[in-house]
Order: C-alpha cells, then sequence, then structure tokens
C-alpha cells in the first residue's frame, strides 16, 4: 500500500483515537498505526495475561476465577466527569452508539484517619459526618455561595472577587477549616496538590461548579465510568474515525519516519509500505527524541481483591481521594474501585487502582496510607510511568505530540490536550458538531 | 433515544463482498460502483419468521477496518452471529477464513454461531472453491452453516438472514439476564447548560 494520506497518527491512546474521529468527520483522509497488536496504547484496558506479562512476567499468576478475556484492567486509572468535556464529545460524536456507561457509586475522602462520602450539597453537608456541627454550617454557606454566585449580580458575590481573591481568601471569608479546605479542594475540585489555595479562586470555582453539576446530574457520584473498561473509549472513536474513511492499522511497527529536505514530516514507512501525510499526530513514544520528561514520576498499583472497600457500604465502585495533608504529603493519593458491575473483573472480584505522584526513593511506600484503607489483596501489579511532553508544538516540523496521560482522577486535562492539538494542527479551535444519528447516516448514504 | 450493541443481534462479516450482501439484503440494490460518502456502521431489519416470531437483526459492518485486521474487539464481544464471507472465485479469500474464525473464537468463544458466506456464486465458470471444501471447513471449525450467494443476482441473501434468524437461540432468555444487571445511565439525555467558563 503506498498511499497519501491528509494525516498520519500514531498510537492509538484515547487522545490520538479522538483526534482521528474529529479529522475523519470532518473530511480529512486518515492514518491511524499502532506498533502493538490492540487499541489504546497507554490508555488501554488489559486481560489477565497481557497484565501479567507487562507487570510481572516471571511471577506466577494467582489462582484466579473466569476466563483471561473477562479481566479489563485499565492502564491508566481515571474516570469520567459525568458532566465533563469528555462525555461532551462522546455525545457530540455519537461515539455512545458503541459505549455504556454506569455511574460509580460513591465519591469518598480520607479525613482524620477515616473515610467518608464527599458531601456535595447544602443537604449532604449539613449530614455528613466529615465535619462538627459549627463546622457543617459554615460548609453550607460556602456551598450556597458556590451555587448563588452570578456574575451579573453582585450581592451574590458577598464582596469576593473570583478573579482577584486567592482561594484561601474566599475559604477564610466564611472560615472554613484546614481539613474542610482538604476536602474541598481535593476532593471536590479535584486538585491534587494545594498549589491552588494562593491562585486566583475562579478555576476552583469551575471545578467546584463541574463536581456539583456531575454529581446532580445521576447522583450517587459526579463519575460515569465505561463497561469493559476505559479501553473502550479510544476503540470508539476509532470506529467513528473507520466509519468516515479512516484506515487503521495494528501490529505495525513504524520502521522509518520520512522527512522532506527541509526537515518536515513527509510520511512514514512500515511492512505495509510507504504512506505519505504532510502532517502527523503521535504519542510520546513514537517521538522520544522530540519530547522531555516533565519532572514527575506516577506509581500506579493496581490491586486485585475479592471484597469491597471497607467503610464504603459495599458499594460495587468508589473512587477514594487521600487529601495531600492527610498524609503528610506533597501531592494526593487517589484509590479508584470497580467490580464486575462494570464488566472490568469476573464475579466476586474487586479491583483498585492506587495512584500518585512519587515523592520518595521508596515509592511503594507511599501507597502504603492506601493499602491500609483497602483490607487484604489477592495481588498488587506495580509500575512507575515516566510523564512525558513535546518539546516543540509541532507548527515547524508538521510533527505534533501528545502528552502523557497524567496522575488527575479524570479526563478533563486529556481534553484540554486534544483541543490544543487541534488547534496546533488546524490553526483554529475544535468546534464539534453534532453527529447525524445512525437514521441520518443511511439517509447520507442515500440509503432508505 | 438510545439504541445499544448489546441488545441485539450483531453481526460480523468480512473479506469479501460483506457491505453489498448488507446493502442487498436492507435495501434491495446492488451497484458496482457503490460509494458512499459514510461507511456503513449498523443498520437494524426486523425480520417476520414463519412461526410468528419476529426478530430484530442489528447488522454491523466491519468499516474497513478487516482490511488490515484491525478490527475493535468489542465489535465481536457484542455479537450472536459472525458471518464470514468468502468469494468463490479466489481461493486466498477462502484460505484467509482462519485467522477470522481465531479472532472471533479468542473474544467469543463457542458463544457465536459461526456462518461461513461464499459470495459471487454468480460467477459459476471463475470457481475456485467448492461447495463440499467450504461444508468440510465449516464442519472443522463447528460452525453452524454454510450458503453461497450471489449478491449482484440477488441469489440466497434473503435466505441466508433467515437461516440466520431461524437459528438464533430464544431471545428472550437472554434479554432477562440483561435485566438483572444494574442500570446503565443514557449520557445523551439533555443536560443543563455548563457553563462557557467552567472547567479549566
Amino acid at each position: 500500500m503506498d498511499e497519501n494520506y491528509d494525516v498520519i497518527v500514531l498510537g492509538t491512546g484515547l487522545t490520538e483515537c479522538i483526534l482521528s474521529g474529529v479529522l475523519s468527520v470532518e473530511g480529512k483522509k486518515v492514518l491511524h498505526i499502532d506498533r502493538q497488536d490492540f487499541y489504546g496504547g497507554e490508555s488501554a484496558s488489559l486481560n489477565l495475561s497481557q497484565l501479567y506479562s507487562k507487570f510481572k512476567p516471571t511471577a506466577q499468576k494467582p489462582e484466579l476465577k473466569g476466563r483471561d478475556r473477562d479481566w479489563c484492567v485499565d492502564l491508566i486509572p481515571k474516570f469520567l466527569m459525568a458532566n465533563g468535556e469528555l462525555t461532551n464529545i462522546l455525545v457530540h460524536t455519537d461515539v455512545t452508539r458503541y459505549i455504556e456507561f454506569k455511574q460509580i457509586g460513591g465519591s469518598y475522602v480520607y479525613r482524620n484517619g477515616r473515610i467518608a462520602k464527599v458531601p456535595s450539597n447544602e443537604m449532604e453537608a449539613v449530614r455528613s459526618s466529615l465535619m462538627g456541627i459549627f463546622e457543617k454550617r459554615r460548609m453550607k454557606r460556602f456551598l450556597e455561595f458556590i451555587a448563588n454566585y452570578k456574575e451579573e449580580e453582585p450581592k451574590t458575590h458577598q464582596g469576593l472577587n473570583l478573579d482577584s481573591n486567592t482561594m484561601n481568601d474566599v475559604y477564610n471569608h466564611f472560615g472554613l477549616e484546614n481539613g474542610t479546605k482538604d476536602f474541598i479542594g481535593h476532593a471536590m475540585a479535584l486538585w491534587s496538590n494545594d498549589d491552588y489555595l494562593n491562585e486566583v479562586a475562579r478555576p476552583t470555582y469551575d471545578r467546584i461548579i463541574l463536581y456539583v453539576q456531575s454529581v446532580a446530574k445521576y447522583g450517587k457520584s459526579p463519575y460515569i465510568y465505561p463497561l469493559y473498561g476505559l479501553g473502550e473509549l479510544p476503540q470508539g472513536f476509532a470506529r467513528l474515525s473507520a466509519i468516515y474513511g479512516g484506515t487503521y492499522m495494528l501490529d505495525t511497527p513504524i520502521d522509518e519516519v520520512l522527512y522532506t529536505d527541509d526537515k518536515k514530516f513527509a510520511g512514514v514507512k512500515t511492512k505495509e509500505g510507504t504512506a505519505k501525510a504532510p502532517i502527523v499526530i503521535a504519542d510520546p513514544t513514537y517521538f522520544p527524541e522530540k519530547v522531555k520528561k516533565i519532572g514527575s514520576k506516577v506509581i500506579r498499583a493496581m490491586c486485585i481483591m475479592d471484597h469491597p472497600i471497607p467503610n464504603t457500604n459495599d458499594l460495587d465502585s468508589v473512587q477514594l481521594i487521600i487529601p495531600q495533608n492527610q498524609v503528610g504529603r506533597k501531592s494526593d493519593i487517589y484509590i479508584t474501585v470497580l467490580s464486575d458491575v462494570h464488566c472490568v473483573v469476573p464475579k466476586g472480584y474487586y479491583l483498585a487502582i492506587v495512584s500518585t505522584i512519587i515523592e520518595t526513593e521508596q515509592p511503594h511506600v507511599e501507597l502504603e496510607p492506601a493499602f491500609k484503607l483497602l483490607g487484604p489483596r489477592l495481588d498488587t501489579l506495580m509500575g512507575i510511568a515516566e510523564l512525558y511532553e513535546p518539546l516543540e508544538d509541532g507548527t515547524s516540523d508538521g510533527i505534533y505530540l501528545s502528552k502523557s496521560y497524567d496522575s488527575t482522577s479524570h479526563f478533563e486535562s486529556t481534553t484540554d490536550d486534544v483541543k490544543d492539538l487541534y488547534f496546533r494542527v488546524m490553526g483554529k479551535p475544535l468546534v464539534l458538531k453534532k453527529r447525524p444519528n445512525a437514521e441520518e447516516e443511511e439517509a447520507l448514504n442515500g440509503l432508505e | 433515544m438510545r439504541k445499544f450493541i448489546k441488545s441485539n443481534d450483531s453481526i460480523l462479516t468480512s473479506v469479501v463482498g460483506k457491505t453489498s450482501l448488507i446493502t442487498r439484503f436492507m435495501y434491495d440494490t446492488f451497484d458496482d460502483q457503490y460509494a458512499a460518502t459514510i461507511g456503513i456502521d449498523f443498520l437494524l431489519k426486523t425480520m417476520y419468521l414463519e412461526d410468528n416470531k419476529t426478530i430484530r437483526l442489528q447488522l454491523w459492518d466491519t468499516a474497513g477496518q478487516e482490511r488490515f485486521r484491525s478490527l475493535i474487539p468489542s465489535y465481536i464481544r457484542d455479537s450472536h452471529v459472525a458471518v464470514i464471507c468468502y468469494d468463490i472465485t479466489n481461493k486466498k479469500s477462502f484460505e484467509n477464513l482462519n485467522k477470522w474464525i481465531q479472532d472471533v473464537k479468542l473474544e467469543r468463544g463457542d458463544d457465536v454461531i459461526i456462518v461461513v458466506v461464499g459470495n459471487k456464486s454468480d460467477l459459476n465458470n471463475k470457481r475456485q472453491v467448492t461447495m463440499e471444501e467450504c461444508e468440510a471447513y465449516l464442519k472443522s471449525i463447528n460452525g453452524k452453516f454454510c450458503i453461497e450467494t450471489s449478491t449482484k443476482a440477488n441469489h440466497n441473501v434473503k435466505q441466508l438472514f433467515k437461516k440466520i434468524a431461524s437459528s438464533l437461540p430464544d431471545i428472550e432468555t437472554s434479554a432477562k439476564d440483561e435485566s438483572t444487571q444494574p442500570e446503565t445511565v443514557d449520557i445523551n439525555i439533555e443536560q443543563p447548560k455548563v457553563e462557557s467558563s467552567s472547567c479549566c
């Protein structure tokens, strides 16, 4: 196959697949290649044998029930915010027709040695066991302020300016305790460290609104999750791309990258032949010389268990956040728990993924506070990931690179990267148009 | 409205003449020059069987992802039936069936009905694969049935899908299984407008 394309995409991670899908819908001729024989790249979900060969190649697998393919273990633990940007993209592209979602059962936070549900509205704040009686009232007033804040009505601002006051100013206005700041900032605004305290309040306000609106959407928690694992997401967008003419080649290593005389990207050579395009979009692993380490590493531990997390009402799934201050750290520890309800483990098993940014020479010890909350584990697989970002924006050589998936608990930074890449490639902001539904597509094809 | 993969019977086709098989069945058309602006994602067809049963088939096309063997696994996972096609005038396409059967069995084990279709039966004079070879092969892979069709001459296409429909296990039972699962959420439902400034 010696062919010309508008765009070549390397790596089938979520970022790359969303872009393939969107660009194909816009009429671009896309060739999408992955060196591995499965979809998802760094954001894949692995079956049991893939998981063990990656993380414990020499160890004996424990006796586990179920078939290999009944396990779909995410390499990057994240949840979707029900009202977040990825959800918006899924709806606009109608990729929802390929993927089913379920709610995450609850959102929990660790405070003073125990865990409790994160209150998301005034009513829950009043009932919450996280705070004493007076603090509850202060929290209630804070949440009312957030809910009632209207840009154009200064009387709802209570004398605060979200663009000049720091978030700490806002907390102090309501007299909130440090422990309460911890769970608002880390379990609702989902900041993973305390830098936000001394920055203007606006971004934190926006994040709390996103959290609250996401909870309001389905009720149990702000998070949703695709059946069969996060690896379904890139696959859904890959199918979208294919329907709109995208060509897919898995299991195809890149033998050579071709350049023009003035060092611009020209194409790739693979076992299938030469493919040419003026533009390539790729994950950092395809151009290691064009990315740099961002300086922080993430440790992730996948824990196989046969019970739910203690003190979470036996929920089938939870997000549990250990704010950094609570355990004397600089960054939070995240725990995601899933079960057979989400079709990622066989019946009777639970999968907890613990992750954090490494701060010491003994990263596995840093996860101990989380392991204590989990209770007994059948097996634990650990991996450390270096995070990369591109050195250049790609406009000079036509090589547009994505960032590594970070340690945040949701996809908002991933969709930011998608939008940023789109802008760099196309020179205009990404505007999502509603994709025709299945019937309308039939009509477009002249088939009725 | 939400339509979903798992509810009906998805069908996997591959290799040769698959899209024309679907369009012939659905719309009774055959177009050599047929070039869709958009690929076929999936199509729904309600069939009425002799014994007053109705069956809703959900036909999924491969969307070209079979070209370099890059079908998404969920495509196979959610299927009840895999229709695997070869071209009777092309021995190679028949020999290639094996890799597709492997992919299907890897994902679905024995929980899937496999149907083998030899297309282009109108080109009998160029035949490279006999019906006997197909029958023998079917037996070796424990498939359900094989059939030769011509989408061009509209031969056996309807019969193919009728046979598929009548070889499906009782749908009611599988529907019941699904209702015991906790509900999924419909993220397509209109939501209150997110403020334009939201999220950073």
